[in-house]
């Protein structure tokens, strides 16, 4: 129970605190807390955007807790998720007369492995090279944007526009949009998203292959005393990460565009660090801090047009603040387990 | 009329509770000025509390603290630290790259005119260097310093600030028997100048063989009082523990079986040049029904050589030569796969090597034992079956509390210890390798542990025991080898050999 109070605690404090922030700016807290939740969850559109931008982030928020099991900072979600979508919508284009079951699935599935393989070469580097995780997937980041922008411009341009987009995916890729909400590209990739945190956390707590990742993630070398082979948990590890991220795709490229827009990620991968840390790095707080920010990413988009002096960049301190909160709450019970010994 | 010289110490009472747990309830303590004044008691007993309520690290629920006759209470450690007490921690606190001579001044710097008067400290730590026999090059880094000398860093860093009362708090924990030798004679010499030591220890062979009056804790009570004259071993165990303990158990002889558990031919590790950590040509072969004691001082390739036997295939851990365990040969093999063949290993290091200290007691039961069919099936754990195997390991084993949930970091070292082998006994070894069993447990677990190993080889386990404790080889062992720079120099078998003889070997005459 106590487990769950805290970082509820946390983000009423934050909340609290960026409020505040918003009454120095000029603006009446209350007012300003009224639009934040109307435009998150006021309408059926509303709340579907909410869930729209919740998709992403519960992948993202996955691809940073998983490998944190492991005692592994994936922080290239942005770049694995990026090369993901970017399959997804090279198979589309490629071969746009597939039909439907069989379309999505390829797509998915080549999200999926792109992902995977690009979450795999910082793991491997990590394990074999021992060159540091955080360096490489930031690194990997860029070289992912760069190679996104090539395919994007000079392999695959639509030539219906001067936006840097991919020709359309043929229609039998499209997946299932629901109508209930009033028009926003809620689509089959949100119930995928919490069936596959529900996956996770069976291989986290249920599996071999999970215990072993917690248990590299707690202690290497007790890991490798007891005959882990600690090397192949990480490169593991990382893949799953990059496969996770990549499958963000899906709900964007098949179930929101129909193509990959360059710089379509309003850096999902980054805002995922912050929702694997205030859902704990377990896959069922992951899916619940990430329909926080969704909402607050939703909320916040308002907050700018709505009122009169809080802005877009106003909004983004506010997110800041709770993470802010969220972490000094996680290095407070921390640091009260470390207390008199 | 002759005044009476007031205690150096006096405790009355003291009380100290955290949570749940009463770890002083009215603890009294009076240690005369001029004596070495040993405080023991296993593992939890509360000595660590009572001293650090002395050294004003924490403040005392109720009780009183008396300094050479006067009354106090300690705001902080400094106003302890201006009274003359001074503490040498278990683990030190120095600054490693700084030298010795920064690490004495630190937080107590001469300074005139906003200028450390480094030369003049430098001229007082010689004479007080000298004055007690505690020799140390001021200029050398302290991490290049063997940790025998960073002791004595610590100990001039309390000469430093004038300490006449000094503790030190299981202060050979991390030394050599030579190292142990040579702290002892630095300690009678400052006990000859004047000083008083409080010395803080869980094992009886120090106590009797170094202080003048000892006090015995269990459970944050003093449960006996004594000089040390008076008293022996048996009877400090027996208040420690609350119960008669069996100090030196009764070894059967062995009877060797047919085949060997392990082998090793012609190990060798190459290292880096000029470095300790090398081994060259180990051969030697452990026989089912037989535990095989490798004596030696720490660093002399024991580690090293487990490393060999346990991950062959690496090659920072083995350069050249041959393994084999169970009749295999395992050399090419990875770590896991010689330990399903039965090899149950209670490794140097249990808090790195051995254990999760942030998981519960139930995934530490399962490390290394997760691929085993028992355990898991198809790729998922069994986690109900793990549970209720674990319940019923950690009841035979007597790990307390019986609690699966807790942290193991959470235990104390002798049930951590205790779980370990419990966990490793699932495995039914063929070969046991027992690497420090003993370290920094408590008597109780001693005895415990002793007696389980005995019982492994009884059911036709070979085991390999290396330890720094000569108690341990000379109890357990029904052959000896020596270790000295990476080469097995001798070989004895059980009752061959005294203690004195081995140490010489030990140190390679």
């Amino acid at each position: 129970m106590r487990k769950l109070l805290q970082p509820v605690l946390a983000v009423v404090v934050g909340l609290a605190l960026g409020l505040s922030f918003t009454w120095f700016a000029g603006e009446n807290p209350w007012h300003v807390l009224r639009i934040l939740g109307q435009s998150a969850f006021g309408s059926g559109y509303d709340l579907g955007m909410t869930l729209f931008y919740s998709t992403p982030l519960i992948f993202t928020g996955l691809a940073v807790a998983v490998p944190f099991q492991a005692g592994l900072f994936n922080i290239g979600a942005e770049g694995q998720l990026t090369l993901g979508a970017l399959a997804a919508a090279v198979v589309g284009a490629l071969w746009p007369r597939l039909p439907w079951p069989l379309a999505p699935v390829l797509a998915g599935l080549a999200a999926l492995l792109v992902g995977t393989l690009w979450g795999a070469i910082p793991g491997w580097l990590r394990a074999r090279r021992g060159s540091h995780e955080v360096i490489n997937t930031i690194m990997l980041n860029f070289i992912a944007a760069g190679l996104a922008s090539y395919v994007t411009l000079y392999l695959f341009q639509s030539p219906d526009t001067q936006n840097p987009e991919t020709r359309a995916i043929g229609t039998g890729y499209l997946i299932h949009q629901f109508a209930i909400f009033g028009g926003a590209p809620v689509s089959t990739a949100l119930p995928l998203a919490v069936i596959t945190a529900f996956l996770m956390w069976v291989l986290l707590w249920r599996t071999v292959i999970g215990y072993e990742m917690r248990a590299v993630g707690q202690s290497e070398s007790a890991a490798r005393a007891a005959g882990i082979d600690a090397a192949r948990v990480r490169i593991l590890s990382m893949a799953i990460a990059g496969g996770l991220a990549g499958l963000v795709g899906v709900g964007e490229v098949l179930g929101n565009a129909g193509k990959f827009r360059l710089g379509f990620s309003p850096e999902y991968g980054f805002i995922g660090i912050a929702v694997a840390l205030l859902g704990r790095n377990q896959p069922a707080g992951v899916v619940a801090a990430a329909l926080l920010f969704g909402a607050l990413h939703k909320g916040a988009a308002d907050l700018d047009l709505e009122t009169e002096h809080v802005t877009r960049e106003v909004s983004l301190i506010l997110e800041a603040l709770i993470i802010l909160s969220v972490s000094a709450e996680g290095l407070w019970s921390w640091m009260r387990r470390r207390g008199p010994s | 009329m002759a005044v009476a010289t007031p205690p150096a110490v006096e405790l009355r009472g003291l009380t100290k509770q955290f949570g749940s747990v009463l770890a002083n309830a009215g603890v009294n303590l009076r240690v005369e000025p001029g004596t070495i004044h040993g405080v023991i008691g296993e593992n939890g007993a509360g000595k660590s509390t009572t001293m650090k309520m002395l050294y004003g690290i924490f403040p005392p629920d109720a009780g009183e603290i008396f300094v050479r006759g006067k009354k106090r209470i300690w705001k902080s450690p400094a106003d302890a630290i201006a009274a003359g007490i001074g503490m040498v921690h278990q683990h030190f606190m120095l600054a490693g790259p700084y030298s010795a001579l920064d690490n004495i001044l630190l937080g107590a710097e001469p300074v005139r005119l906003g200028i450390i008067e480094r030369k003049k400290a430098r001229a007082h730590l010689e004479t007080l260097a000298r004055q007690y026999g505690l020799p140390v090059n001021l200029n050398q880094p302290v991490e290049r310093l063997p940790v025998g000398v960073q002791q004595r860093v610590e100990i001039l860093k309390l000469l430093f600030r004038d300490a006449t009362i000094l503790i030190l708090d299981e202060p050979t924990a991390v030394l050599t028997p030579q190292e142990t030798q040579g702290l002892f004679r630095h300690l009678k010499k400052l006990r000859d100048e004047g000083k008083t030591i409080l010395l803080i220890t869980h094992k009886l062979k120090e106590v009797m063989s170094i202080t003048d009056r000892v006090t015995v804790l269990r459970d944050g009570r003093v449960t006996g009082e004594m000089p040390t004259a008076r008293t022996n071993p048996q009877e400090l165990a027996n208040l420690m523990v609350g119960r008669k303990v069996v100090l030196s158990i009764d070894v059967p002889p062995s009877c060797p079986r047919e085949g060997t558990a392990l082998q090793v031919e012609s190990l060798a590790l190459a290292g880096v040049a000029g470095s300790r950590h090398k081994l060259a040509d180990v051969n030697f072969a452990v026989k089912h029904g037989e535990i095989v004691g490798m004596a030696g001082i720490e660093g002399n390739g024991q580690s090293e050589l487990l490393q060999a036997i346990l991950h062959p295939r690496e090659s920072r851990c083995r350069t050249s030569g041959a393994v084999r365990v169970l009749g295999q040969d395992v050399t090419t093999w990875h770590a896991s796969r010689i330990r399903e063949l039965g090899v149950a290993v209670i490794p140097e290091d249990r808090q790195h090597e051995g254990l999760l200290l942030e998981r519960p007691v139930s995934e530490n039961f399962l490390l290394g034992l997760q691929r085993s069919p028992a355990f898991s099936y198809a790729g998922f754990l069994r986690a109900a079956h793990v549970e209720r195997t674990a319940a019923q390991a950690v009841d035979e084993y007597d790990v307390r509390p019986r609690e699966l949930t807790i942290r193991a970091g959470q235990l104390s070292g002798g049930n951590q210890q205790k779980l370990i082998v419990a966990r490793e006994f699932q495995r039914k070894p063929g070969l046991l390798i027992a690497a420090q069993p003993t370290r920094g447990v408590d008597v109780g677990a001693i005895e415990f542990i002793h007696n389980r190993i005995v019982r492994a080889r009884d059911e036709g386990a070979g085991v390999l025991l290396i330890s720094f404790e000569l108690d341990d080889v000379l109890t357990l062992s029904d052959r000896i080898l020596v270790m000295y720079e990476g080469r097995i120099v001798a070989e004895f078998l059980r009752g061959q050999v005294a203690e004195r003889e081995l140490g010489l070997k030990m140190a390679g005459s």
